[in-house]
């Protein structure tokens, strides 16, 4: 037998509405059910006009990060059963809201992009160069960093970015560090811009909630507090070695 | 003709009240004001301690006052929580190996209660024994 629970869910249509409003639903649910099939049941059986993203339902696309009372939380990882109280859907925080539970992360997304999230090789290899190998240790310097799948939910977490969003955040210091500690790596010196601004890993207050949250398990902010020792390494070297 | 019309949520300055992570986060960073005026008092301490015996007897007088001591009891147990936060913080800020393995990070957070222990304890001999 399933039970029925009352999902309240944060609608937002731009062509009507001022502001975003509070709408109920009743939602039948059995302890598989996750928030994304519940949205699925209201979408199909209840108000077709819901707006939502998802695509893979099994945490590794990235595209159903919303808020769950208030925690930010991938939709398809995230079950109802776990919320006896009932539960309250809102936008992924410190996005602004395109359409119901549809963010526009274009910010985050040129933020991802400006750091030169690719390996860089002062001469380019070509296959008949042969492996790059890398010892355990080598790799386990970036290895938890590149398994970001770039939901978001780090940023909804950050107040420092929900404050002023020209902070990089945590998911694109993350990937400068993955990208500056793989030993594959040549472009470290176009990066350290980033990283030494006061928008860079000196904007982080090191909240902590970024890893907390994060559904891979990344460690966001371990990256930007080392990121902070390279800046400053970075920093005394340039002192040391003036007219460079 | 798009009607895209993008809806900014405004944080406001209640945004620490609304997540538990957030309250306990604004909680640590707080402390920094508790400890701000114990710092004044001591460096009140330092002035009256050149001012000569009389002054540093009078300056020390007034700890001694009901309110002075439940001021260092607060800032004794806020400073602790602070110090708690950064130990449990502080793996993450260190990249520290051993040969082909990384140092535990209950290693890094265990070295640090170890070092607050031993001033603690030196800091009490300092204080009552010599």
């Amino acid at each position: 037998m399933s039970q029925v629970m009352k999902v309240e869910i944060q609608r937002y249509r731009p062509e009507l509405d001022k502001e975003p409003f509070w709408q109920s639903y009743d939602v039948p649910y059995t302890k598989e059910m996750s928030v994304l099939e519940a949205l699925a049941y209201i979408k199909d059986e209840l108000d077709p006009t819901l707006s939502y993203r998802w695509s893979c339902r099994m945490a590794i696309c990235g595209s159903c990060g919303m808020m769950v009372n208030g925690v930010p939380k991938l939709g398809c990882k995230t079950f109802l059963r776990d919320y006896p109280q009932g539960m309250k859907i809102e936008a992924l925080a410190n996005f602004p809201i395109e359409r119901d539970l549809v963010v526009d992360m274009s910010d985050f997304i040129a933020k991802l992009e400006a750091i030169k999230p690719y390996i860089i090789r002062e001469t380019e290899q070509t296959p008949e160069d042969g492996c790059s190998i890398q010892t355990p240790k080598e790799m386990e310097q970036y290895r938890q960093f590149s398994m970001c799948i770039n939901c978001g939910l780090c940023y909804a977490a950050c107040p420092q970015y929900g404050l002023n969003d020209k902070f990089m955040g945590p998911a694109a210091l993350a990937l400068l560090h993955r990208y500056n500690n793989d030993t594959r790596d040549e472009g470290k010196e176009e990066r350290m811009a980033f990283l030494n601004a006061h928008e860079g890993a000196w904007g982080c207050t090191f909240v902590g909630y970024c890893s907390d949250v994060c559904p891979k398990k990344v460690d966001p902010a371990a990256a930007i507090q080392l990121g902070k020792v390279d800046s400053a390494k970075d920093y005394v070297i340039a002192m040391l070695k003036p007219g460079e | 003709m798009s009607k895209r019309k993008p809806y900014v949520r405004k944080m406001g300055s209640t945004w620490w009240t609304k997540n538990n992570f957030h309250t306990m986060y604004i909680v640590r960073e707080l402390s920094s004001l508790v400890i701000l005026a114990y710092s004044v008092i001591l460096l009140f301490g330092l002035n009256a301690l050149r001012g000569g015996e009389a002054a540093f007897d009078a300056w020390f007088a007034g700890l001694t006052n009901p309110l002075a001591i439940v001021f260092h009891v607060i800032t004794l147990l806020w400073t602790l929580y602070h110090a708690t936060t950064w130990f449990s913080l502080a793996p993450k800020a260190a990249n520290l190996w051993i040969g082909e393995n990384r140092v535990a990070d209950n290693v890094i957070t265990g070295s640090l209660y170890a070092v607050l222990g031993g001033v603690t304890v030196i800091g009490l001999l300092i204080a009552f024994v010599l």
